[in-house]
């Protein structure tokens, strides 16, 4: 492995894992509201936010290219107001990977919440309890299962995240390159040693994060 | 079943009659050549009743298909050392090979730009954040735009702005939507789009020679039906369209 392969590596994980996180707060609100709560547009929301999920990832991608160029509404005013640019950089993967893998962070997250029996929050709102600290201390903990799930595929989503990402952020060695753009690009070019050498590694990182999944599942299963 | 055995021979006869009328030729193409060679195929498909279909891409991922076994029968690059890769492999019949089309390079700009571009140098200048090249590392535009760079030793200024794209056209496309300051391109491509402008011809002295071989596939399933596509790609009429095009015509 050189230095520029685990460079490769090292930004796909990270960019995978930031994107999680950034996602984390709107999906589990979003995730509440379609398990906990009746309102008008819902079920256009629903479907609206797993689009990306049946969509072409290259379609998710234009759209994003559209909107978030210089010429886009929110990339235009970026640009122009803070010389912030989005497309063909590291943030551009970060928004594709986090559009790409929410759907799922809301569906597991939605399901969890709705297992949680509504009694429980119920007691602890009459003990006196505010809406916030139920949620946090009650209904959390109780959904964290499946909430934890949620993440481990929505990271497992954004590693090999290929079609929106090649759209926004182009291919950049050393800056907007991915494992999954890297494959492709070495296969392309010929250069199937390299090729090879980066599958390794996705195979080796898509085993810890099952593994490690089944390990959390398993010891929250014994609580 | 009687009836059956008439329908499979109807059928068997009108598709050799089909196959007889007309070939099916394949061409394997540089983007670059894509509204030329369109151009050329119409008028061609019309005079000669053959039809032709195009695979257009970066030269390099066309070679690197041919390699792979794909059904092509002929091959048109945009560089000498994409072509020269297949012949060292045995894959293209070597007789047919002509190199008859030339090209430049030109920086290009999104057509509402102000950017001044005068030299090479000014490609270093702190306004240009980033630039689109096909992938300097294989695809021929970007082989040429890197060795006119290295020739100039911008290169290692240049090399962190580099956006490099998949093909010719998609660094075209990146400047046409504004998403990058400029773009080195073939001076052909730049004609083709109303939303650039050229910023700056590179003097044919600077740039290395660009050269397009063509050349007959091996595995050719019609070899003679591309060899007369490929003697009508040399002939005056295709020379007419590629020079309308703004290609030079070398001899």
């Amino acid at each position: 492995m050189t230095a520029e392969e685990w460079q490769i590596v090292w930004f796909t994980a990270w960019v995978s894992a930031l994107s999680t996180l950034a996602i984390l707060p709107f999906g589990l609100a979003l995730a509440w509201a379609l398990a906990r709560r009746d309102w008008p547009g819902k079920s256009l929301v629903e479907t609206f936010v797993s689009l990306p999920l049946v969509m072409p990832p290259v379609a998710t991608g234009l759209i994003l290219l559209k909107i978030l160029g210089r010429r886009g509404a929110i990339g235009g005013f970026l640009h122009n107001q803070l010389n912030l640019d989005i497309i063909f950089t590291w943030r551009a993967v970060l928004i594709a990977l986090g559009v790409m893998s929410f759907p799922l962070l809301v569906h597991f997250a939605r399901v969890a919440f709705e297992e949680v029996n509504p009694r429980l929050e119920q007691i602890a709102r009459t003990l006196g309890a505010s809406g916030w600290r139920v949620f946090f201390t009650i209904t959390i903990p109780l959904a964290a299962r499946g909430i934890i799930a949620g993440m481990i595929l929505a990271f497992a989503r954004a590693l090999g995240e290929f079609g929106a990402t090649i759209m926004v952020a182009g291919n950049i060695p050393g800056k907007t390159s991915t494992l999954s753009l890297s494959i492709f690009q070495d296969v392309q070019l010929g250069d199937d040693t390299h090729a090879f050498r980066l599958l390794g590694v996705s195979v080796v990182m898509a085993f810890v994060a099952v593994w490690c999944s089944q390990l959390l599942m398993r010891r929250k299963g014994k609580m | 079943m009687k009836h059956m055995k008439k329908v499979l021979v109807g059928a068997l006869l009108l598709f050799a009659v089909i196959g007889i009328q007309a070939a099916e030729i394949t061409v394997f193409a540089a983007a670059s050549l894509t509204d030329s060679l369109k151009e050329i195929a119409a008028d061609y498909e019309k005079s000669s009743g053959d039809k032709v279909t195009f695979n257009l891409g970066a030269s390099s991922t066309l070679a690197r298909q041919i390699d792979a076994g794909a059904p092509a029968d002929i091959f048109f690059s945009a560089d000498e050392a994409q072509m020269d890769g297949l012949a060292k492999q045995g894959l293209i019949d070597a007789s047919t090979r002509k190199s008859r089309l030339g090209n430049s390079l030109v920086v290009v700009i999104p057509g509402d730009s102000t950017l001044q571009i005068q030299s090479a140098g000014d490609l270093t200048n702190a306004a240009v954040k980033q630039i689109a090249l096909a992938d300097p590392k294989a695809v021929p535009a970007g082989v040429y735009a890197k060795a006119w760079l290295t020739r100039q030793q911008l290169w290692p200024a240049i090399e962190p702005k580099v956006v490099p794209t998949e093909n010719v056209r998609a660094a075209l496309a990146a400047v046409e939507s504004g998403n990058v300051e400029l773009g080195v391109v073939y001076k052909t491509d730049a004609g083709i789009s109303k939303m650039v402008k050229i910023a700056y011809e590179v003097p044919r002295a600077d740039a290395p020679d660009i050269s397009y071989p063509m050349a007959l596939v091996k595995d050719s399933r019609q070899p003679e039906a591309a060899k007369k596509f490929l003697d009508y790609l040399s002939s005056k009429e295709a020379g007419q369209v590629f020079t309308r095009y703004g290609f030079l015509l070398r001899e």
